[in-house]
């Protein structure tokens, strides 16, 4: 396990943006009534927000980071670090930190990168970010965090499809003598690089006419190479079985005790998975907020967007101990432990195209 | 393991709403008698990781038929 920490860098602010459209999984005609109330009921996604057409993810961190540096009054200039983390990228190249370095105005001097990670991205983002600033001694960044995962579900299928929503999420961070430390703890498995996968259209297996066919995976499950496939037993299995040790070793090497925690953030995969989790670590499920019966399973910017959403007041007004846990594709999940100071949390930006 | 097929039951059955008290049996085929589909199998790996920290797999429920099936999976692996 890769347990470390990081101190003097504090969270400034966090923004979030989600897409106007609103789709409702009671309306979900694929599959019938009953399946519809069972899949909002253990999956606890009732509605959620997606793009219309031609928006890309960019476009929604864009919208939530302009935001969120007119509130903290923060000049593009200032800003030495640029991180995207995402699996919905603009292009297939280049990368899109370069996009978003130039739409927001920031200075070539900026360290401007991409990461590939999606449901555990913000905590890896995190954790790159506060090691980049600690090495170079840049006291200013930006780490824009998002997904918009709708567009890889097919419509036929219902193991995907009810599930994903689309958001982008901007967080500042910035250095502070005093600062108390962020502990973290990453781990990854390559081993179940396919649990969740799209076959085709990258450089594997590059786009063919076949990649296109729609086949048959199960009852009610129809999609191409195109599309997502999402293992659900065995993505539900891995995280039982690795998210809760993760959690206690954090817990152990930073020597903090669970109840004296204010909240414990997770990604918001499924409820089951998120109720299932809180009741094997022993949590008090009210501190255990959840965003999915809102906005689905936003993938990498689900932890943010939980926090903007759900607890934008008590970060706005005091400072708040938090547990932050993300795990998903890859296999790949991490954990962190912080504490803020009086952050700058805008409203929710709702994106119109 | 700790408790008898009659206690694993009375868990099921609590965890399932859908499901009528006393019409599961031990020779019950559970894929009839509970509409079994793939958001009830991840309900029942929730349910027997958490009351008895054991892992139950994809594999293991499509090898299983009935209720006393279920039930000698988790007794074999219950620490």
């Amino acid at each position: 396990m890769a347990l470390f920490k990081a101190d003097e860098i504090r969270l400034a602010g966090m923004a979030a943006s989600v897409p106007s459209k609103t789709v409702n999984n009671r309306d979900y005609s694929w599959i019938s009534k009953k399946e519809r109330e069972l899949l909002i009921k253990s999956t606890g996604v009732e509605t959620k927000r997606v793009i219309e057409p031609g928006t890309a993810t960019s476009d929604l961190c864009y919208a939530a980071t302009t935001k969120l540096l007119e509130d903290l009054q923060w000049d593009p200039k200032d800003i030495g670090i640029l991180i995207f983390v995402s699996q919905t990228r603009d292009y297939l190249i280049p990368a899109t930190s370069g996009i978003l370095q130039e739409r927001l105005g920031l200075p070539k001097s900026a360290i401007v990168l991409d990461i590939n990670q999606g449901c555990s991205g913000f905590v890896y983002g995190l954790a790159t970010i506060s090691s980049l600033m600690k090495t170079t001694g840049i006291e200013k960044a930006l780490l824009l965090v998002g997904d918009i995962s709708s567009l890889n579900s097919a419509y036929r299928d219902k193991s995907t499809y009810p599930l994903f929503g689309d958001a982008g999420t901007a967080t500042a961070i910035e250095m502070k003598k005093g600062a108390g430390p962020m502990y973290f703890n990453l781990q990854g498995d390559g081993k179940g690089y396919d649990a969740i996968i799209i076959p085709d259209g990258g450089f594997r297996n590059h786009l063919s006419k076949k990649s296109f066919d729609y086949k048959k995976h199960g009852d009610g499950i129809y999609r191409s190479n195109l599309h997502v496939a999402l293992n659900g037993m065995d993505v539900f299995n891995f995280t039982l079985r690795e998210v809760p040790p993760n959690a206690k070793a954090l817990f152990a090497f930073s020597g903090t005790d669970p109840a004296s925690l204010d909240y414990y953030i997770f990604h918001q995969a499924n409820k089951l998975i998120i109720q299932t989790i809180t009741k094997m670590l022993r949590l008090d499920k009210d501190k255990v907020p959840l965003s999915i019966d809102k906005f689905g399973n936003t993938s990498s910017a689900s932890v943010p967007l939980t926090l903007v959403s759900e607890l934008r007041d008590q970060l706005n007004a005091y400072p708040v101990k938090l547990f932050l846990s993300a795990y998903g594709i890859g296999l790949s999940w991490g954990s962190v432990i912080l504490e803020t100071d009086g952050m700058v949390c805008p409203e929710i930006v709702e994106y119109k195209k | 393991m700790e408790i008898g097929i009659d206690k694993f039951i009375k868990l099921v059955e609590d965890e399932f709403d859908d499901l009528e008290p006393g019409i599961m049996k031990p020779e019950s085929k559970f894929k009839e008698v509970m509409e079994w589909n793939s958001i009830n199998a991840l309900i029942f790996v929730a349910l027997v990781k958490t009351e008895f920290d054991v892992d139950v797999n994809a594999d293991d429920l499509i090898k299983s038929q009935t209720v006393q099936d279920l039930y000698n999976l988790v007794a074999e692996r219950a620490k």
